[in-house]
């Protein structure tokens, strides 16, 4: 398997794990134009909560049929959309809608904060540990290199979720209206659409998509306090270049980002973080708003 | 910066344990400010279960009669320990500040702390500021010392050169191997420092070996992919790595299930801790250090100080239902330190209570026994400890359950850390002048 071979299933795996993480990112901006940076801690309690799911599945006797341990982590996700999502839309982000942007990020910021503290409260700051997922597809070979099944499953997955987001609000009925509060809720909420209703389900959505992304690192990783932190960072670079708000856009940024840093890591170790940030800085040299942001003109 | 914000939502938690009393230690009692982290990302690794050791051996010693000579009189000089925790998390510039509330609000008698090497550089200028005798107990960077000079600040473990050197030994003892090497270390000064540390060592030891990469990912990276590609490909013969916590664990989770174990030798300089949390899911075939003679090592060692490891060992099980790693055994040596120099500047100023000023005198120069081994504070004019360290390689025994280690190397102390007067990088890159090895 030659090097370049090499850095794009190196590059693809990264980039499939990353796409899911930022679409949700995105898809929040994109509808209720927050940037969201608590995306990080929902991130990270979707890990918690499908470690959590997978160790009771396997208590309660899910070794004679561990694949349900996979359904185990996708209703976690689930849960925690189900549950925070709401809670934090209704309970807090909806108080917020129309004010400044800044004042939206020092408010996601401060939800942050206390998320991860509710974490420690209730996992404590102990890694939980579910590897059985992570294993139980075994080995694909490719040249003289191993790969864990598992990473082309987050593949699969990535491409699931993509078509799933992007054929829904392009596709459905539900999706034309999401859209039509993206381009401009008061003239929607004129024509009768229920634009809080689509503000939950759009959250809601985006909170799924992030604690998806844990759910789905959980078992090639131990579990640990502080673990949304870097994800979110490397995230809001991912969803910079492809666009806010884009969905394609943040297929691409994902792309660019997971081949430019596995082409780093292997001809260059030492620029491995400096590539993801000189990628987005060239974007926006040229595309300002991103590569998929149309440019918008200015309400006055 | 946002991690140093999020730690500092909890860094104000400041926990007092022992007796309730006033701000001021009465002169039965001794009070001492213990910090180290009990949020973020190093204590689950490194804080909590030093502070559970250091609990239970407070307690111990409180209680009196509950050790080997000579530490089975009670408390420090026969006075009741008092212990002040403070969380470490929030970065340098909170933790100058905690350890002046410390010194100046509750007055504690002396400070125990650290684990990061920030902020074991940021804190020993405060320390001699405030005239307050302070211990660092974990911390690794040989920087402490080796660019700065203190009165009143000592460091009761050998700094962090010692891991890799006895590494690379360990590697020569064993005849093993190694015409190429590699590393993957965290990208902070501590994975830095180490690798430096290791390909110092290796220059000297395997002169003709090859570096194939040096991947450095960001600290708390989570994902290895294609670092571990990048490790496949080059197929080194060992890959060095001084990753702690959930980066080790994620990395070795990641790397076991490629096979990295398979084709390259792994060697982790200071890898014990993660065996509780990872057991049979750690390869056997490890070479594994824990930063002194600490954790298993400790236990399979024997020796003169049997009887006081089996006891602190026996003791953390009981109580916490799991083996004491590397972090407990240093702030062990820390605490016997302390009660060794107290009870020597109680025998010479006529069984006082000793002020800063007796307490570095009798800590400077001083050595004493602790369940890692014979600790001296040979370096940096009496105020640098040196102690012995072990390297051993991973074995699960299906039978008993648990993990052991198995081929243990002991090093003396004056074989793996430099001579008085000396820096690290110097000492390796002089091929380890003064080294006195078995």
């Amino acid at each position: 398997m030659d090097l370049a071979a090499t850095i794009l299933v190196d590059g693809l795996i990264y980039a499939g794990w990353l796409f899911i993480v930022s679409v949700g990112l995105t898809l929040v901006f994109g509808v209720l134009n927050i940037l969201n940076i608590a995306h990080g801690s929902l991130y990270a309690i979707g890990a918690y909560a499908s470690a959590s799911m997978v160790g009771a599945y396997f208590a309660l006797g899910g070794e004679a049929y561990p694949y349900g341990s996979y359904v185990a982590m996708i209703l976690a996700a689930v849960l925690v959309a189900l549950v925070i999502g709401p809670l934090l839309e209704r309970g807090l982000l909806r108080f917020f809608y129309g004010r400044d942007e800044v004042l939206n990020v020092l408010v996601t910021y401060a939800v942050f904060l206390i998320l991860e503290d509710i974490m420690k409260l209730i996992w404590g700051v102990n890694p939980y540990f579910v590897y059985e997922p992570y294993t139980l597809l075994g080995d694909v070979e490719i040249g003289p290199l191993f790969y864990v099944g598992y990473d082309f499953a987050v593949i699969a997955a990535a491409i699931i979720v993509g078509l799933a987001v992007w054929l829904s609000l392009n596709k459905t009925r539900t999706g034309k209206v999401v859209l039509a509060v993206i381009h401009d809720s008061e003239m929607s909420q004129t024509m009768g659409v229920n634009v809080q209703r689509i503000y939950l389900a759009a959250f809601m959505a985006g909170t799924f998509l992030a604690a998806l992304g844990g759910a789905l690192t959980a078992p090639m990783i131990s579990v640990t306090p502080g673990l949304g932190v870097n994800v979110v960072i490397v995230a809001f670079a991912v969803v910079i270049i492809g666009g806010l708000g884009s969905v394609p856009g943040a297929a691409i940024g994902a792309l660019m980002v997971g081949i430019s840093r596995a082409a780093s890591v292997h001809l260059m170790p030492e620029a491995e973080l400096f590539i993801i940030y000189f990628v987005m800085a060239i974007v926006l040299l040229f595309r300002p708003e991103g590569l998929f942001a149309k440019t918008q003109a200015r309400k006055i | 910066m946002m991690k140093s914000k999020i730690g500092g939502a909890l860094a104000a938690t400041t926990l007092i344990a022992g007796m309730a009393g006033p701000a001021v230690a009465a002169d039965d009692t001794f009070k001492i400010g213990v910090i180290t982290f009990l949020s973020g990302q190093a204590a689950e690794s490194f804080g909590v279960p030093a502070w559970n050791g250091g609990k239970l051996l407070v307690d111990m010693l409180n209680e009196g009669g509950k050790l080997p000579a000579p530490y089975d009189t009670k408390g420090f000089g026969g006075m009741n320990i008092e212990v002040v925790i403070v969380d470490e998390a929030g970065g340098a510039t909170k933790q100058v500040q905690e350890f002046r509330n410390l010194v100046q609000r509750e007055e504690v008698d002396a400070v125990v702390g650290y684990v990061s090497s920030g902020d074991c550089l940021a804190v020993p200028p405060v320390a001699d500021e405030l005239k307050a005798f302070t211990i660092l107990y974990d911390c690794g960077t040989p920087r402490v010392f080796e660019d700065g000079s203190y009165e009143y600040v000592f460091r009761t473990a050998a700094h962090a050169t010692m891991d890799n050197v006895s590494l690379a030994r360990y590697l020569k003892s064993r005849n093993f191997d190694v015409p190429s090497f590699a590393g993957l270390n965290q990208d902070y000064a501590w994975g830095q420092d180490s690798w430096a540390d290791f390909t110092g060592a290796m220059k000297q030891l395997y002169p003709d070996a090859e570096v194939k990469t040096a991947l450095f990912p960001k600290f708390g990276a989570g994902q290895y992919g294609t670092e571990i590609s990048a490790l496949l490909r080059e197929k080194p013969a060992l890959v060095h790595s001084s990753n702690w916590g959930g980066d080790l664990q994620g990395f070795l989770i990641q790397a076991t299930a490629r096979g990295l174990h398979k084709r390259s030798q792994l060697a982790l300089a200071a890898g014990d801790h993660v065996i509780p949390q990872l057991q049979n899911k750690m390869p056997d075939g490890i070479f594994l250090g824990a930063r002194g003679v600490n954790g298993l090592a400790a236990h399979a060692r024997g020796g003169e100080l049997k009887e006081l490891t089996d006891t602190m060992w026996d003791a953390y099980e009981a109580e916490y239902k799991t083996f004491p790693v590397q972090a407990p055994f240093r702030m062990w040596q820390a605490l016997f330190g302390l009660k060794t120099a107290i009870e020597k500047a109680m025998a010479d100023n006529g069984g006082k209570k000793p002020s800063s000023e007796e307490l570095a005198a009798a800590m400077k120069g001083l050595s004493w026994d602790a369940p890692s081994g014979h600790i001296e504070m040979v370096l940096a004019d009496g105020h640098q400890a040196i102690q012995p360290n072990a390297i051993g390689t991973t074995k699960w025994n299906a039978e008993a359950g648990k993990m052991e280690l198995v081929d243990v190397e002991y090093y003396d102390a004056r074989c793996v850390n430099p001579p008085e007067g000396m820096k690290s990088q110097d000492w390796l890159a002089q091929g380890f002048p003064g080294a006195l090895c078995n």
